[in-house]
C-alpha cells in the first residue's frame, strides 16, 4: 500500500515512515510545522452571493443617508462670493486693476457694494479667493526656507538656496525669503454694513485664529527667541522685493507680527490647486442674539494692492458660514447619494443576474 | 534584474554545504588569463624545477570571487552592470540637478541602497561558503612522493609532475597518469560518478613499463616526460606520449585517473600529476550553467519595457503641456514666479520638465519589483525544500529547489521529458517469475489478498541473499525435491553470466554485475541453492545444493546487441561439456531443437504472460556437446578469433554455429521495478494536460514495456504508432501515415458520436489492421515482439470526444485537424528514425504528429538527441518543457529544457548538479508541478497583477495633478511617502500574498488536475491581464485624484480654514491610496493566514504611525527644513470631511471591482473557484455533521494498488540484457581477476560440509511445518511498491484511471457514488457502478475523485480489478471543455441507468 501512504493527505501531518537506519542517520526530513508545510490555519473568503450582495445593499444603505445628510447640511450653509478683480469696465476696481505697479506709494482703493439677501447667523468666515494662481507650482512650492520661518537665526541671514531668486536683495538676506513670501497677498479688505437708516457701520473683522494651530505655534517662530523687539531681531535682513513694509511691521500686535503674522502664515500654507481661497478674517458672532450679518446692503472696501491681471488671475471675496463639516460643499453630498444609489442599484441588478443565471452553477457545485 | 540573474546558483550552495558538489563546481572557475594558451603540455616526473618553467596551475582551486578588500568595488561594479541598477543610478544623478529634481535624492537612494546591500550580503554569504569549501578541498591530504619518500601534503600543494599515492576509496586529487597499482597488470578501478554520473566501475590500466615500477623507491627515480594535449574539458579523451629511457609510449584515456573519480577495489596506486587544479578536466567542465528565465520573467521584462515606453509618453505629454503652460501662463506669472536662471524659454523648461516627470513617474516600475519577485521565489523555493511530502525517507533526501528563479514556471509545464532508467524505474531488477519446463512459478505479490509472505531461504541456504524476495514456495520445493529441470535451470543462471564475485568473509558474497538484470538472475540462482562463488579465467566455482562444484570454463560466447544472447561452454567435473545459453526469446526460440516444439509453445505462452505484466524476459537453453563437437568448434573459434580481418563477423558466425539445436529449459521474468507511484503520477499529470515523453537510451522493447507498465501506453489506446524507419523517406511516410490514421480515426469517432457507441469495435479493428500493415513494411521490427493488439472486446467504449473536435465533414487543413485529434494515440520512435525526424525539413511533421499523441516514447536516443527533442518542442510549441532524469546522459536534456529536474538516485549526482530541482522519487513530480508549481504561478501572477496595479494607482496621480500645477512636476504626495510607499506601506501585504496565497488546498489540486490548466494556457498573467491591471490602476488614480479634488477644492475645516491646501490634499490622497490598495489586497488575498493579517493591518498601522511621526513637532524641531508637513496629519485626519472623502474614494474604487469579480465568479466560475466553493460548503458541512469526509482522498491515494491481470496479454517481450559486451573477454583473459579470488575455490569447499547438514536438518523440519511459520519477513516497502503492477486495460480510456482495492472502495463508495452527474453517462456506458447509488448530496463532493464508475474488470482472470475513471468523471463533472450536446440531452440523474448497466456487465 505504498501508494496510499504518499498520496493520502495526512490530516494530522504525520507520515510514519521508518526509513532503514533512520535512527542512526540524522534525518533531513523537513520539520513538520504548519508554516513549513503551508498548512497555516487560514480564512478563505469567497465572493459568494451571500456576502457580496448584502455588501452592496449595506453600502447603499449607509451612503444614501450620509449623502442626504451632507447635502442638507451643505444647503443650509450660506455663502456669498464677490469678484472684485475689476476686469469689467463697470467694475469699481477697474481703475485700480489697470494702473498698477508694485512700488506705487499711493494705495488704490475701491469699494464694492453688495446685497446679502439672507441673514448670516453664527460666525461668518471671510475668505479671499484667487484664481489661476499657481501656488502649487513645483518651483513655487519649494521656494521657502522653513528654518528661517522657524526663527533659526542662521537661516535668517543665510536663506536656503531654495529661495532663489528671492534669497538676497541688495546683498542683504531677504526675510522671509522665497517666492511664496514674496508674492504674499496684500490687499486689505474691509466690510461695511449699510444700515437701512443710512449709516455705514464697519464690521469688526478678527484677524487672528485663522491659521492652523501647529503653524502658528510650531512651524512659524520669530527669530531672536522671545525678544519682543522684532526690529532688532530682523536686523540685517531686508524685506521681500514686492513687499511694502518689512515683515516686522505686518501688525502692531506683538503676537501677530513678524513670521507669526497669521495672514502671512495663511499665505505660506500653499494651496493645492490654482484656484483657491484662503481664510482672511472671521466675523465673530455677537453675543446678544443679534444676527452676525443681517440681511441688507454692504460695502466691501478694498485697498487694491495685489495685481493679478497680468496672468489673468481673479480675486474674490467670500463670506460663508460653517457647519460641522466645514463650508458649503454640495459635491460630497451628491457624490454620496450617487454612489449609494449606484451600489443599491448594482445590488439589485446583481441579484437578478444571480437568480437568473447564477443558479445553475451553485446547484452544480453543491451536487459535486 | 539585480538579483534575478544569479540568485539561483549563488544562493543555493549555502543550503548545500556538500563539498563534493562544490568541487564539481556550481560556479565554475574563473578562467585564469595568466598565460597564453597552452599549445601542449610537458611534464617531467619528479622534477619540480623543470615543470615550474611552464608555470602550470597549481592544484589549488579557487571558486570564490572576492576577498575582503576586493569585495566592495568588485561587487558594486558587478551590480551596476545590471540594467535596472544603472537605471536607478541614472535617476539618482538626475535628481541631483536642482532644476530637474522633483524629488529628493533619498527617494531613490534608499531603495537602491536597500537592493544593493541585500544583493551584496547575499553575494558575500555565497562567497564565504565558497571560500570555506575551497579551503576544505584544498586542505585535503594526499601522499606525495617527495625525494623518494611519501609525505603528506595538502591538495593545494600538489604540483604538476608530482607522483602521488592514492588509496582505496580516496578521491583522485588531480588528473593523474596512472603509473602503477597494487593490482596485477597495473589495473585499477575507478568510479566516475562525480564526473560523468556513471556508477559502474571502470578499469584503468597503466602503461606496462611503469606498472612494473611498483614501489616508491623505484618511482622516485622515475624521470619520464609526458608530452600531451593542453587542458581541455573532454572527459573521454586524452592523448599524449610518455618519453622514458629513449622510448615513446602512447598514452590514452585508459591510462588516466581524473580528478573527482574515486578509487575502488584497488588497494593503492601511484599516479603522475598531469593537470592540476583549474586545469583538471573536472574543473574545465564545470562551466557556468546557462541562466534560465521563466516565461513570466520574459513577459515581465517586456512589460517593463512597455512601461518605460509608457513613461516616456507620459513624460512627453506632460512636457508638451509644460511648454504650452509656460508659454501661455507661466511667462505671465513670472512676476510671482520667475523662471530658474538657466531657463530662458518655455521649450527649455519643457525639456527639464520631461526629466523631472521621468523621475516622478519612474515609480511605475519600482526597483522593489525585482527584489520582491526574488523574495517571493525564494520563499517558494523554501516551501519546496520544506515539503515533507516530497521527502523520501528511504534515501533521507528532501526535495530541493536548486534554482530559485523558476518556480512559477513549474505551474506552466506542458511537456515532460523523462528519462526511463532510474527515473521511471528504480533500475532495480528483481527476479519475479520463471517458467521451468512448462511450469510457471512465482506468483506476483497480490496486495489485494492477504500479504503473501516472502520466502525465507536462510534455513535452506545459508549463502542466500537476505534481500532477495520471492513468494512462490513451490519453486523452492521443486528445487528441494531435486527436479532435474529446475536444477539445470538454476545452473544456467549460476554459470552463464559475466558477474564477478567478491567474498570478503565466508558466506558474504557480493556480486558485481555489469547489468542489474544479470545480478538479479545470479542472485536468484544463489538463493535457490546454486551459488556462484568465484571464477578464474578458466573455471567457475559454484556451490550447488551445498556441494562445491568447479566447472572449467571453456568459452564465453559474449553478448552483443545483434546476437541478443550469451552462452558459456563449460566442462562439468564429470567431464560433460555443455553449452548454456540465455538470450532474448525471439532469438533463442529460433535456435531450439525441433523436439522442443511443445515445450516451446507452453513457454511461449508464459513468456507472453510475463511480457503482459511488463516483465523483462529471457529464455534459457542448453546444449550437450560431445568432445568431438567441442574440439571441432573450438578449432574454428580459434581461427575466427585470430583472424585479422572481419574478426567480429567471423566470431559471430562461429558462435552461431554452435548455438543451435539447443534444449529449452525455461524462461525467466525480471521485473524492472518501477519507482513508487509512477503510474499514478503519470496518470495525474496527463490529466493535468501535461504531455509526457519518455526519452530513453534503452531498447524499444524495454521502453514500450515500461510505457505499458507505467500506464503511458494502454491497450485502450486507439493506436500505437511505431516509427522505426531507417531512411528519411520511410520515416516521413510513417509519420504521414500515422497522421492520416489519426485524422481518419478521429473522424470515425466523430461519426460514432452521432451514431452511438457501436462503431468502437470497428474503429479499433481498423486501427489494428493498420498497425499490422505498418509492421509488415517495417523490417526492423521483430515479429510478434510488440504486437500491440487491440483487446478484442473493448472493455470500455471511448470517452466522449472533446467537443472541440472538428465537425467530421469540415475539410479543414491538416494542421488544424491535428490540434483537435480526439482519441488516444501513442508514438514510439527509434533513435535512428528520430535522427531523421529531427532534420530541419521534417521537424514540423514530426512535431505535429508527436504532439497529437498522448504519449511519445523515444528509444535508443543519445543524450544529444534528448536535448534536441527538447529544443524542438521549445521551438515549435512555445510550451514550457520540463526534463527529468537521473543520469549523466540526461544532463544535456535537463540543461536545455526550461526546467530541469534531477532525480537523486543511484546514478551519481551529475543530473542533480545540472538540474533546477531535485528530489529522489519521480512521483514527487506531481506535487512539484500540481501543488508547488501551480501555487507559485498563481501567486506570482496575483503578485504581479497587484504590483502593477498599485504602482499605477500610486504614480498616475502625479500625471493628473500635472494638469493643475502647471506641469511643473510637483508631486502630489509628501516625498517621504513616495520613498516609503513601495518599500514599507505596501510591500509586505503583497509579499505575504505572493508567498502564502493558496486558492485551493494542496490535496485539491492533486484531486483536480485540471486546475493546472490555467497555468499552461498562461491565463493568469498575460498582456491582457496586465492591461486590465494597469487600467484598474489608472482608474484608481483618477478616482484618487479627482475625488479629493472635487471635495477639497471648496471645502473648509470645521474651523473655517480651507482644506484645499497642498499638504492636506497630499495627506488625504495618500491616505486614500493606502486604504484603497489595502482593501484591494484584501480582496486579492484568498488565503488569510495570521501572517497576512499581521502584514495588512500592520502596513496600515505603520502608515499612520510613520505619517504621524514624520508630521510630528519633535522631528520638525530638529530638522525644520526636512519635515515641511508638520502638523498636517493631525489637522487633516481630524476632519470628518477628509474621512468622508477617503470613504467615498475607496467605495468608488472598490465597488466596480467587487461587482465585476462577483459577476465573473457567478457567471463564469473557473474550476478553482468551484473547487474553492465546494471546499467552503464542505467545511461548513463538516462542522455541521462533524463527519470526516477526508477519507475520500485517502481512498484515492491507495488507488491503483491492485494487480490487474486483466490485460489481454499483448506480447511485449523484452530481453533482459542491458550490459555491455566485452566482459567475457576480460574474464577469459583473467586480467580482472584477483589472486585472492582465485583462491576462493578451496575456501568454498571447506565450508560446505557443515552447510549441507544444516540444509538437511532444515529441510526435514520445513516439510512438516506450514510455510507460514517462516514468514516473519515482511517485504520492504520497495519490494511492494516495486510490484505495483501495470494497470488494467479496463482503465479509463482517458488514461487517468485509478484502481483501488475493494476494501477501500466499499466503505467510500456509498458515500461517493452519488448522483452520477448527467454528463458522465455517455462517458461510461458499459461499465457500471456496482455499488449502490444512494442519493447522498451531502457527500456528493467527495465523489468527485472516487467516481461512481467503479468497474469490475472485464475478463475473469483478475481477482477483482476496480477501476475508477477519474478522468472521465472529472471531465464530465466540471465540463471543462464544455458539456457536449449529448450530455445535456441526457440530463436526468443516472442511478437507474447505471444499475441497469451494472447488471449488463455482471
Amino acid at each position: 500500500m505504498m501508494a496510499s501512504t504518499y498520496n493520502a493527505k495526512d490530516e494530522d501531518g504525520h507520515i510514519t515512515v521508518a526509513g532503514p537506519g533512520g535512527g542512526t542517520l540524522r534525518s533531513r526530513k523537513p520539520e513538520n510545522t504548519a508554516f513549513k508545510q503551508q498548512r497555516l490555519p487560514a480564512w478563505q473568503p469567497i465572493l459568494t452571493a451571500g456576502t457580496v450582495l448584502p455588501a452592496f445593499f449595506v453600502i447603499g444603505l449607509i451612503f444614501i443617508p450620509i449623502g442626504i445628510g451632507l447635502y442638507v447640511t451643505s444647503n443650509n450653509i450660506k455663502e456669498f462670493e464677490i469678484d472684485y478683480t475689476g476686469v469689467d469696465m463697470s467694475s469699481p476696481c477697474f481703475n485700480c486693476s489697470q494702473n498698477f505697479s508694485w512700488n506705487s506709494t499711493r494705495p488704490c482703493t475701491c469699494s464694492i457694494p453688495f446685497y446679502l439677501d439672507q441673514p448670516y447667523e453664527s460666525n461668518v468666515f471671510m475668505y479671499y479667493g484667487l484664481s489661476n494662481f499657481y501656488q502649487n507650482h513645483r518651483r513655487y512650492v519649494k521656494s521657502r526656507d522653513d528654518s528661517q520661518l522657524n526663527g533659526d537665526s542662521e537661516a535668517l541671514t543665510k536663506p536656503s538656496k531654495e529661495c532663489e531668486p528671492y534669497a538676497f536683495h541688495d546683498n542683504k538676506p531677504i526675510a522671509p525669503c522665497g517666492a511664496i513670501a514674496n508674492s504674499m497677498f496684500n490687499d486689505s479688505l474691509e466690510l461695511f454694513y449699510n444700515d437701512p437708516n443710512g449709516t455705514k457701520v464697519q464690521i469688526h473683522l478678527m484677524k487672528t485664529g485663522i491659521a492652523w494651530w501647529t503653524d502658528k505655534h510650531v512651524k512659524f517662530r520669530n527669530p531672536g527667541g522671545n525678544n519682543p523687539n522684532l526690529t532688532v531681531a530682523f536686523q540685517g535682513t531686508t524685506k521681500p522685493v514686492n513687499w511694502r513694509k518689512p515683515v516686522y511691521e505686518l501688525d502692531s500686535d506683538q503676537e501677530n507680527d513678524g513670521f507669526i503674522n497669521e495672514d502671512f502664515i495663511v499665505w505660506m500654507r500653499t494651496a493645492a490647486l490654482p484656484t483657491f481661497r484662503k481664510l482672511y478674517r472671521i466675523i465673530q458672532k455677537k453675543k446678544d442674539m443679534v444676527l452676525t450679518l443681517p440681511r441688507g446692503n454692504y460695502t466691501l472696501e478694498v485697498v487694491y494692492n495685489y495685481p493679478v491681471r497680468s496672468f489673468e488671475g481673479r480675486k474674490r471675496m467670500i463670506l460663508s458660514t460653517i457647519s460641522w463639516m466645514g463650508g458649503k460643499n454640495p459635491f460630497l453630498g451628491i457624490a454620496y447619494i450617487t454612489v449609494g444609489s449606484v451600489c443599491f442599484f448594482l445590488g439589485v441588478v446583481l441579484l437578478i443576474i444571480h437568480h437568473k443565471y447564477g443558479n445553475r452553477n451553485n446547484s452544480a457545485d453543491i451536487s459535486n | 534584474m539585480t538579483v534575478a540573474k544569479d540568485i539561483s546558483d549563488k544562493w543555493f550552495p549555502i543550503v548545500l554545504p556538500l563539498q563534493r558538489k562544490k568541487q564539481t563546481g556550481l560556479d565554475g572557475v574563473k578562467p585564469k588569463k595568466r598565460r597564453t594558451s597552452e599549445e601542449e603540455r610537458r611534464v617531467r616526473a619528479n622534477d619540480r624545477e623543470y615543470n615550474e618553467k611552464f608555470q602550470y596551475a597549481s592544484n589549488c582551486i579557487m571558486t570564490s570571487k572576492y576577498n575582503i578588500i576586493t569585495f566592495l568595488p568588485v561587487n558594486l561594479f558587478e551590480q551596476f552592470q545590471e540594467v535596472a541598477n544603472t537605471y536607478f543610478l541614472f535617476l539618482l544623478i538626475l535628481q541631483l540637478i536642482p532644476q530637474i529634481s522633483s524629488l529628493s535624492w533619498f527617494t531613490t537612494i534608499v531603495p537602491l541602497a536597500l537592493v544593493l546591500s541585500i544583493t551584496a550580503v547575499k553575494d558575500a554569504t555565497d562567497d564565504y561558503f565558497r571560500h570555506k569549501s575551497d579551503n576544505q578541498v584544498n586542505n585535503r591530504q594526499s601522499q606525495v612522493l617527495i625525494r623518494g619518500s611519501l609525505q603528506n601534503e595538502k591538495w593545494m600543494n600538489v604540483r604538476v609532475g608530482d607522483i602521488i599515492k592514492l588509496e582505496n576509496n580516496q578521491f583522485v586529487a588531480a588528473d593523474l597518469l596512472l603509473l602503477s597499482s597494487s593490482e596485477p597488470h597495473g589495473l585499477c578501478y575507478i568510479e566516475t560518478a562525480e564526473l560523468d554520473g556513471e556508477t559502474n566501475m571502470k578499469v584503468r590500466q597503466s602503461v606496462s613499463v611503469t606498472s612494473e615500477l611498483g614501489d616508491p623507491n623505484n618511482l622516485a627515480s622515475f624521470d619520464g616526460e609526458v608530452v600531451c594535449e593542453p587542458p581541455n574539458n573532454k572527459l573521454d579523451r586524452f592523448c599524449g606520449t610518455l618519453y622514458w629511457r629513449e622510448k615513446k609510449y602512447t598514452l590514452t584515456n585508459q591510462n588516466m585517473l581524473l580528478r573527482g573519480c574515486v578509487l575502488r577495489n584497488t588497494e593503492a596506486c601511484y599516479g603522475l600529476v598531469i593537470f592540476a587544479g583549474p586545469d583538471t578536466k573536472l574543473m574545465q567542465n564545470s562551466g557556468r550553467t546557462k541562466f534560465k528565465r521563466t516565461s513570466i520573467d520574459r513577459l515581465m521584462n517586456t512589460l517593463v519595457l512597455w512601461i518605460f515606453g509608457f513613461l516616456v509618453c507620459m513624460g512627453v505629454i506632460l512636457a508638451v503641456g509644460n511648454a504650452v503652460w509656460e508659454r501661455e501662463v507661466g511667462s505671465l506669472f513670472q512676476s510671482y514666479l520667475p523662471w530658474d536662471p538657466p531657463v530662458d524659454n518655455f521649450l527649455f523648461s519643457a525639456f527639464l520638465s520631461f526629466w523631472s516627470y521621468v523621475i516622478i513617474l519612474n515609480t511605475v516600475v519600482p526597483i522593489s519589483l525585482y527584489v520582491s519577485v526574488e523574495v517571493i521565489r525564494l520563499g517558494h523555493s523554501y516551501f519546496i525544500n520544506w515539503d515533507q511530502q516530497m521527502f523520501c525517507s528511504q534515501c533521507n533526501t528532501a526535495a530541493e529547489a536548486r534554482t530559485t528563479t523558476l518556480n512559477e514556471e513549474l505551474g506552466q509545464v506542458e511537456y515532460i521529458f523523462s528519462d526511463k532508467t532510474g527515473t521511471l524505474t528504480q533500475n532495480i531488477m528483481s527476479f519475479n517469475k520463471c517458467s521451468i519446463n512448462g511450469q510457471t512459478y512465482g506468483e506476483v505479490t497480490d496486495p489485494l489478498g492477504p500479504q503473501q509472505k516472502k520466502l525465507d531461504f536462510t534455513p535452506f541456504n545459508p549463502l542466500a541473499d537476505p534481500d532477495f524476495c520471492f513468494y512462490d514456495d513451490t519453486l523452492l520445493e521443486s528445487v528441494k525435491v531435486g527436479d532435474l529441470h529446475t536444477h539445470e535451470f538454476f545452473r544456467v543462471l549460476s554459470l552463464c553470466h559475466t558477474v564477478m564475485s567478491e567474498e570478503k568473509s565466508e558466506g558474504e558474497l557480493v556480486y558485481k554485475a555489469q547489468s542489474p538484470d544479470e545480478g538479479a538472475l545470479v542472485t536468484a540462482a544463489r538463493n535457490f541453492g546454486f551459488v556462484f562463488r568465484s571464477r578464474t579465467p578458466g573455471t567457475i566455482t559454484t556451490t550447488e545444493m551445498g556441494q562445491t562444484v568447479t566447472y572449467s570454463l571453456l568459452a564465453i560466447l559474449d553478448f552483443n546487441n545483434i546476437r541478443k544472447r550469451m552462452s558459456v561452454i563449460v566442462r562439468s567435473p564429470e567431464g560433460r561439456i555443455r553449452l548454456y545459453c540465455k538470450g532474448a526469446d525471439t532469438v533463442l526460440l529460433e535456435r531450439l531443437h525441433p523436439c522442443n516444439q511443445e515445450l516451446m509453445n507452453i513457454t511461449s505462452d508464459h513468456l507472453n504472460e510475463y511480457a503482459a505484466d511488463g516483465l523483462r524476459t529471457l529464455a534459457l537453453a542448453y546444449r550437450d556437446l560431445s568432445e568431438d563437437e567441442w574440439e571441432a568448434w573450438s578449432e574454428s573459434h580459434r581461427c575466427a578469433d585470430k583472424a585479422t580481418d572481419c574478426r567480429e563477423d567471423r566470431l559471430a558466425a562461429a558462435y552461431e554455429e554452435i548455438e543451435q539445436d539447443m534444449m529449452l529449459l525455461g524462461a525467466t521474468a525480471i521485473e524492472d521495478k518501477l519507482q513508487e507511484g509512477v503510474p499514478e503520477t503519470i496518470a495525474i499529470l496527463s490529466l493535468a494536460n501535461i504531455k509526457i515523453w519518455v526519452l530513453t537510451g534503452d531498447k524499444q522493447e524495454t521502453a514500450v514495456n515500461i510505457g505499458y507498465s507505467c500506464k503511458m501506453l494502454t491497450d485502450d489506446m486507439t493506436e500505437v504508432f511505431i516509427i522505426s524507419g531507417h531512411t528519411v523517406q520511410s520515416v516521413r511516410q510513417e509519420l504521414r501515415m500515422a497522421r492520416e490514421r489519426m485524422i481518419e480515426s478521429s473522424r470515425t469517432r466523430e461519426g460514432e458520436k452521432v451514431e452511438g457507441m457501436e462503431g468502437w469495435g470497428e474503429a479499433c479493428f481498423m486501427g489494428n489492421g493498420f498497425r499490422e500493415g505498418q509492421e509488415e513494411d517495417d523490417p526492423d521490427v521483430e515479429g510478434g515482439g510488440k504486437k500491440l493488439r487491440c483487446p478484442p472486446p473493448p472493455p470500455h467504449p471511448p470517452p466522449p470526444p472533446p467537443p472541440a473536435s472538428p465537425p467530421p465533414a469540415s475539410p479543414s487543413p491538416p494542421s488544424n485537424l491535428m490540434d483537435n485529434i480526439s482519441g488516444e494515440f501513442a508514438l514510439v520512435i527509434n533513435g535512428h528514425s528520430l535522427a531523421h525526424a529531427l532534420e530541419a525539413d521534417m521537424e514540423g511533421e514530426f512535431v505535429s504528429t508527436a504532439c497529437a499523441c498522448k504519449a511519445v516514447i523515444c528509444c535508443r536516443v543519445t543524450p544529444l538527441q534528448k536535448a534536441q527533442v527538447v529544443e524542438l518542442i521549445k521551438k515549435h510549441k512555445k510550451a514550457v518543457t520540463l526534463a527529468v532524469g537521473d543520469g549523466a546522459n540526461d544532463v544535456s536534456m535537463i540543461k536545455s529544457a526550461h526546467i530541469g529536474v534531477g532525480i537523486s538516485g543511484q546514478e551519481g549526482i551529475q543530473a542533480v548538479l545540472a538540474s533546477d530541482y531535485s528530489f529522489s522519487q519521480f512521483r514527487f513530480l506531481q506535487r512539484l508541478l500540481l501543488v508547488h508549481g501551480r501555487w507559485s504561478y498563481l501567486r506570482m501572477c496575483r503578485f504581479l497583477c497587484y504590483f502593477f496595479y498599485k504602482n499605477f494607482a500610486f504614480t498616475m496621480v502625479h500625471f493628473w495633478f500635472g494638469f493643475f500645477c502647471g506641469f511643473s512636476a510637483q508631486t502630489v504626495y509628501d516625498q517621504y511617502f513616495i520613498t516609503l510607499y513601495n518599500i514599507v506601506y505596501t510591500s509586505l501585504p503583497v509579499l505575504a500574498m505572493g508567498i502564502f496565497d493558496q486558492d485551493v488546498p494542496d490535496q485539491r489540486s492533486l484531486e483536480y488536475p485540471k486546475l493546472y490548466e490555467p497555468g499552461q494556457l498562461n491565463l493568469l498573467f498575460n498582456k491582457r491581464e496586465f492591461f486590465i491591471c494597469i487600467t484598474q490602476g489608472i482608474y484608481t488614480s483618477v478616482v484618487l485624484f479627482f475625488v479629493p479634488y472635487a471635495v477639497l477644492s471648496n471645502a473648509t475645516q470645521s474651523t473655517g480654514e480651507p482644506l484645499a491646501d497642498y499638504q492636506t490634499f497630499a495627506v488625504t490622497t495618500a491616505t486614500s491610496l493606502v486604504i484603497v490598495v489595502s482593501v484591494q489586497i484584501a480582496l486579492d488575498t484568498g488565503f488569510w493566514t495570521i501572517i497576512n493579517h499581521v502584514f495588512v493591518w500592520g502596513s496600515l498601522g505603520s502608515y499612520f504611525t510613520i505619517m504621524f511621526a514624520l508630521h510630528s513637532q519633535t522631528l520638525f524641531r530638529i530638522f525644520p527644513n526636512q519635515f515641511h508637513f508638520v502638523g498636517s496629519a493631525q489637522s487633516t485626519l481630524l476632519q470628518p470631511v477628509v474621512w468622508l472623502t477617503i470613504a467615498l474614494a475607496t467605495a468608488i474604487c472598490i465597488v466596480p471591482v467587487l461587482a465585476f469579480r462577483f459577476l465573473k465568479l457567478d457567471l463564469k466560475p473557473q474550476l478553482s473557484d468551484t473547487v474553492r466553493y465546494t471546499q467552503l460548503v464542505r467545511q461548513k458541512k463538516r462542522k455541521m455533521v462533524g463527519r470526516n469526509v477526508g477519507g475520500a482522498w485517502r481512498g484515492v491515494g491507495s488507488l491503483s494498488e491492485g494487480r490487474l491481470g486483466a490485460r489481454s496479454g499483448s506480447r511485449r517481450s523484452g530481453y533482459a540484457f542491458a550490459h555491455q559486451e566485452g566482459f567475457g573477454e576480460l574474464i577469459t583473459s583473467g586480467k580482472n581477476m584477483r589472486l585472492s579470488s582465485l583462491a576462493l575455490a578451496t575456501f568454498a569447499s571447506k565450508h560446505s560440509s557443515s552447510w549441507i547438514d544444516t540444509l538437511r536438518r532444515k529441510k526435514h523440519t520445513h516439510t512438516h511445518t506450514p510455510p507460514s511459520a517462516s514468514g516473519e519477513c515482511s517485504p520492504a516497502p520497495s519490494c511492494v511498491s516495486g510490484s505495483v503492477p501495470p494497470l488494467s486495460n479496463s482503465s479509463s480510456v482517458l488514461g487517468g484511471s485509478q484502481d483501488t482495492p475493494i476494501e477501500e472502495e466499499t466503505d467510500t463508495a456509498p458515500a461517493q457514488t452519488t448522483q452520477t452527474v448527467p454528463s458522465e453517462t455517455p462517458a461510461t456506458p458499459a461499465p457500471a457502478s456496482e455499488a449502490a447509488t444512494p442519493p447522498g448530496p451531502a457527500h456528493a463532493h467527495s465523489a468527485s475523485i472516487l467516481t461512481p464508475a467503479a468497474v469490475r474488470a472485464h475478463g475473469g482472470d483478475s481477482p477483482g480489478g476496480w477501476t475508477l475513471t477519474l478522468g472521465t468523471v472529472q471531465e464530465a463533472l466540471f465540463g471543462w471543455k464544455g458539456i457536449t450536446a449529448r450530455t445535456t440531452a441526457s440530463s436526468s440523474p443516472s442511478p437507474p441507468c447505471s444499475t441497469k448497466e451494472a447488471s449488463h456487465v455482471e
